[in-house]
C-alpha cells in the first residue's frame, strides 16, 4: 500500500541546535518557503542533553536581538577553575596557562534543552511546521538515487511486527532538499555516510560518552556563574576524559563526565567512573547536602576535522553532530552545530533559487569561522592517544605557542569499536557500591530520566547476529555492553546455568553508545516509536 | 448528538514528580506536561461514537493557563471538531472547574459530557461528580464500556468489587477509566489540520465564575522513603520476623 506523502521545500530531521538554526535561517531568508522539522522526542528539547557552556557567536549572527526576546541564556560565566585530580589531592591549574579556547569569560551557562525549546518557539513563529513525537525511520530516494525525503515510523506495531488496533501508518515527507540533523550517530546519517561514501579518505570517527546530573545544592556551596573542569582521577593516564561542573541559576549545578569511547579495558564502566568521581573531596564538598534531580547520558562526536565526512550529497545535507562539527578542545559543539545549520540554509536558498549544486556547501563551510576553529583544534584529540600527560604537553605547545597552526595534522588511527582488548588481558575494576546519597545505581538513575517507550513494540536495538553476544562478546570481552550502557539496557542473566543476553530496550535513553562501541558492530540502534525515550527537562 | 469532552494539562506520567523545597507544591518548571491519560480515553471514546455515526460534533474544552491549549489541540488532532479554552492561572479546584463546565454546558447544550475519571496530578476524582450535581444530570463514573441505546446509555463501571452495569438517561456526565479503549495516535496530516481548527478562548471571569481556591493548602511533603528489603534464609526466620519485628502475626 502506498504511503501518504506530504511535499515541502525543505524537510529537516531533528530539533537540536543545528536543525532548528537551519529552519530559522531559511525562514529569515525566504518567508515563503515551506519548511518542516520532525523530532523523535515527545517535545522539542526532551532528547537534548549537553553541559553546557554556550558561546554566543552563532546566535549573535542568527538572532542578534536574542537578549530582548526572553531567551533562556542568563547566567554569564563569572569564574573559572581547572583541576588535576589525584585520588585525594587536587592541583589547580592557573587559568592564564589555559589555552584561549578553554577560556569562557564571555560565555554563558545554559540548558541546551531549554535553548532548543526557545529556538522551537522562534521557528514556529516564523512559520516552520514542527512535529515532535515522530521518528524518521527510513530514507526515501528518487529513482536516480537522489534523496527525496524520509518516512516516519509506523505507529502501533506489536513486538512480533503485527498491527495493533491503534495502528497508524507512517507517512512520507518529501523535500526538494532534506537536511539530516539527528545529532551524534544519527541512524539515518550513518546510512547516508555509507551509501554516498561521505567518509571516504577520512579518519575513523571518534566518540565519547557524556553523563550529566543536575543537583540542587546548598546555597553556601553555590557560586552562580562558576565553571570548573577536571582531568585525572578516577581515570588512568591512558583513558581520555574529564569532568565539568557548572553553577547554573536556582542553586543548581550541572555536573558531568565525558569519557572517550576509545578506551581499551572492557571492564571499564563509564557510569561507575562518573559515580566514583563524585566521591572526590573537591566534588563531594560541593554536592554534599544537596539533591540529585536529573540524570542522563548521550554519546558525543569528537573526531573533528580529520573525521568530518562530506556534508552534502544529492538532495540532502548532513549537519551538526550528525556529521561531527564539535570542537573538542573547546568542549563545545552547540555554536558550531548552529553555524553549520545556518550555512546549510544559505546553501539551500542558493540551490533552490539559482539552481546551484549542493556542493557549494563545502566552499561556504571552508570559508566560515567554524572551519577555522576546527582546523586550529584538529590536533588536540589525537594527541591524547599518547596518554593524558603527553597529550597535555602537546596541547600546550600546539594551542598556546602555535595557536593550532602547527604544519602537520595528527591522525585518528582506530575506530572506537576496535580499541577493546580481550577481558582476560585487562585488569578488573572493583567499583564501590553506591551510597544512594552521592553515588547511585543505574536503576535509580534511569528513573530520573522519565524514559518510557510504548509497551509491546518491536525491539529498537537490533542484533545482526543474535548468537554473537554470548558466544563471542561475552567470552572474549566479558560483554562490555553491560557496562558501557549508561542505563543498564543490556544484561547477562543466568538461566538454567546458561548465560542469556537480555535487552531491556524500554530503558533506552537514545545515547547511541552501543551502536558505536560494540566490538563487532553487532548492535544497530534504530528508531523506536516516536515520542518514546527520555523526557529531559533542563538538561 | 453533541459531545463535550473535558481535558486537563498535567505533569507527564513518566516524569518523577518533585516536591518544592519550601513545601508549597510540586515543581512544574522544566517538566514535561501532557494530557491527563484518562482524558485521552474520554476523547477517544467520543471520536469512536462520532465515527459510528451516533454523534455529529465533538467539542474539547480545557481550563488552565495559556499552554493548557496544547491539550485541546491534541484532542483536535485525533478527531474533536473545535475547542474551548478557559484561561485561569494558578490552582483551579474541582469545584471551580465544574462551575466553569456548567456554564459551558449551558452555552453549548451537549448531550453528553465526557472526561477522565480523575486527574493524575491531584487525584481528586471530583469534577465529573460535582458537574453532574450542578447540572442535575445523571452520572456514570469509572466507565470501562459505553453503549448508546437511543436516549439512554449502558455503562459498565470499574468498581472495587468487579464490574457494575448501569443504565443512565441522557444527557449525562460520564467519567472514563483507562480500560475504556486504547487512544489512537495523532497522524501527522491530522496534526496539521488541527492547527487550523478553531479554539475559542475566554476568561473564567467572563463566565462569572469565581475560581478562588476554597481549600487552604498547608504543606506538601514527599512520602516517607521505603526502607530497603531484607532476604530471609527460610520460612521459620520469616515467621519469626513477622511475629517479633513486624508484629503483624
Amino acid at each position: 500500500m502506498p504511503r501518504e506523502a506530504m511535499e515541502y521545500d525543505v524537510v529537516i530531521i531533528g530539533g537540536g541546535p543545528s536543525g532548528l538554526s537551519t529552519a530559522i535561517k531559511l525562514k529569515q531568508l525566504d518567508k515563503n518557503l515551506n519548511v518542516c522539522l520532525i523530532e523523535k522526542a515527545s517535545e522539542i528539547g526532551a532528547h537534548i542533553l549537553s553541559g553546557n557552556v554556550f558561546e554566543t557567536r552563532a546566535l549573535d549572527e542568527l538572532i542578534p536581538n536574542w537578549k530582548e526576546l526572553n531567551s533562556p541564556i542568563k547566567t554569564k560565566v563569572s569564574k573559572e577553575k581547572f583541576l588535576f585530580l589525584g585520588k585525594n589531592k587536587s592541583l589547580s591549574w592557573p587559568t592564564w596557562l589555559l589555552p584561549s579556547v578553554q577560556k569562557n569569560h564571555n560565555n554563558y551557562i545554559i540548558s541546551l534543552a531549554n535553548l532548543c525549546r526557545w529556538f522551537g518557539e522562534q521557528a514556529e513563529a516564523l512559520g516552520v511546521e514542527i512535529f515532535p513525537g515522530f521518528s524518521a525511520s527510513e530514507i526515501i530516494y528518487h529513482e536516480n538515487g537522489v534523496v527525496k525525503g524520509i518516512a516516519t515510523q509506523d505507529m502501533g506495531i506489536d513486538k512480533t511486527g503485527n498491527k495493533k488496533d491503534n495502528f497508524e501508518p507512517g507517512i512520507e515527507l518529501h523535500g526538494k532538499i532534506t537536511v539530516f540533523a539527528e545529532g551524534c550517530r544519527g541512524h539515518l546519517g550513518k546510512q547516508l555516510i555509507k551509501k554516498f561514501e561521505l567518509d571516504k579518505g577520512k579518519d575513523p570517527q571518534q566518540y565519547g560518552i557524556g553523563f550529566k546530573e543536575i543537583w540542587e545544592i546548598n546555597e553556601k556551596n553555590h557560586e552562580e556563574g562558576m565553571v570548573m573542569h577536571t582531568a585525572g582521577w578516577p581515570l588512568d593516564n591512558n583513558t581520555y576524559g574529564g569532568s565539568f561542573m557548572y553553577h547554573a541559576e536556582n542553586k543548581q549545578i550541572f555536573l558531568g563526565y565525558v569519557i572517550g569511547l576509545d578506551y581499551s579495558n572492557p571492564h571499564l564502566s563509564p557510569f561507575d567512573e562518573f559515580q566514583r568521581f563524585k566521591t572526590h573531596p573537591e566534588i563531594k564538598k560541593v554536592i554534599e547536602g544537596g539533591k540529585r534531580i536529573s540524570y542522563g547520558a548521550r554519546a558525543l562526536i569528537e573526531g573533528g576535522l580529520q573525521s568530518l565526512p562530506k556534508m552534502f550529497m544529492p538532495g540532502a545535507l548532513l549537519i551538526g553532530c550528525d556529521a561531527g562539527t564539535l570542537n573538542m578542545p573547546k568542549i563545545k559543539g552547540s555554536h558550531t552545530a548552529m553555524k553549520s545549520g545556518m550555512i546549510a540554509a544559505e546553501t539551500i536558498i542558493e540551490s533552490l533559487k539559482e539552481n546551484k549544486d549542493l556542493s557549494i556547501y563545502e566552499e561556504k563551510f571552508k570559508k566560515s569561522w567554524v572551519y577555522e576553529e576546527l582546523h586550529k583544534a584538529r590536533n588536540v584529540k589525537p594527541s591524547f592517544s599518547w596518554g593524558l600527560i603527553l597529550g597535555i604537553i602537546f596541547t600546550g605547545i600546539d594551542q598556546i605557542l602555535f595557536r593550532g597552526k602547527l604544519p602537520f595534522t595528527l591522525k585518528h588511527k582506530h575506530a572506537d569499536h576496535e580499541t577493546l582488548k580481550p577481558a582476560s588481558e585487562m585488569p578488573k575494576i572493583n567499583y564501590p557500591k553506591p551510597d544512594n546519597v552521592i553515588t547511585f545505581d543505574k536503576t535509580s538513575s534511569v528513573y530520573l530520566t522519565g524514559t518510557n517507550h510504548a509497551e509491546n513494540q518491536p525491539v529498537h536495538l537490533q542484533l545482526k547476529d543474535s548468537n554473537l553476544p554470548i558466544h563471542y562478546t561475552l567470552e572474549k570481552f566479558d560483554e562490555p555492553a553491560q557496562r558501557y550502557c549508561p542505563v543498564g539496557v543490556y544484561e547477562i542473566q543466568i538461566e538454567n546455568n546458561n548465560p542469556k543476553f537480555v535487552i531491556n530496550s524500554q530503558n533506552c535513553i537514545h545515547c547511541k553508545t552501543c551502536d558505536i562501541k560494540e566490538p563487532s558492530q553487532n548492535i544497530t540502534w534504530v528508531t523506536p516509536e516516536g515520542g518514546g525515550g527520555p523526557k529531559y527537562g533542563n538538561m | 448528538m453533541k459531545i463535550l469532552v473535558a481535558v486537563k494539562r498535567v505533569i507527564d506520567y513518566n516524569v518523577q514528580v518533585r516536591v518544592k523545597e519550601d513545601g508549597t507544591g510540586v515543581v512544574t518548571d522544566n517538566v514535561k506536561m501532557s494530557t491527563n491519560p484518562p482524558d485521552d480515553n474520554a476523547v477517544e471514546e467520543a471520536v469512536k461514537i462520532k465515527e459510528s455515526g451516533k454523534a455529529k460534533e465533538i467539542v474539547a474544552v480545557t481550563v488552565g493557563e495559556e499552554k493548557a491549549q496544547e491539550t485541546v489541540r491534541k484532542a483536535l488532532a485525533v478527531g474533536a471538531d473545535r475547542g474551548i479554552h478557559i484561561k485561569v492561572d494558578g490552582i483551579v479546584e474541582p469545584l471551580a472547574v465544574s462551575k466553569i463546565l456548567q456554564k459551558i454546558v449551558e452555552k453549548e447544550k451537549p448531550d453528553l459530557v465526557f472526561m477522565g475519571k480523575q486527574a493524575i496530578d491531584d487525584d481528586c476524582n471530583q469534577t465529573g461528580q460535582m458537574l453532574s450535581a450542578l447540572l442535575n444530570w445523571p452520572q456514570a463514573t469509572f466507565a470501562s464500556k459505553i453503549e448508546i441505546k437511543e436516549n439512554k446509555l449502558e455503562v459498565i463501571r470499574e468498581v472495587d468489587e468487579g464490574l457494575e452495569t448501569i443504565e443512565v438517561n441522557m444527557p449525562a456526565v460520564v467519567t472514563c477509566d483507562l480500560r475504556l479503549n486504547e487512544p489512537r495516535y495523532a497522524s501527522l496530516p491530522n496534526i496539521m489540520k488541527a492547527k487550523k481548527k478553531p479554539i475559542e478562548q475566554m476568561n473564567a471571569s467572563d463566565l462569572g465564575v469565581d475560581t478562588k481556591p476554597r481549600i487552604q493548602q498547608i504543606k506538601v511533603e514527599e512520602p516517607p522513603k521505603r526502607k530497603a528489603g531484607i532476604k530471609v534464609a527460610n520460612v521459620a526466620e520469616l515467621v519469626q520476623k513477622l511475629k517479633n519485628e513486624a508484629k503483624v502475626i
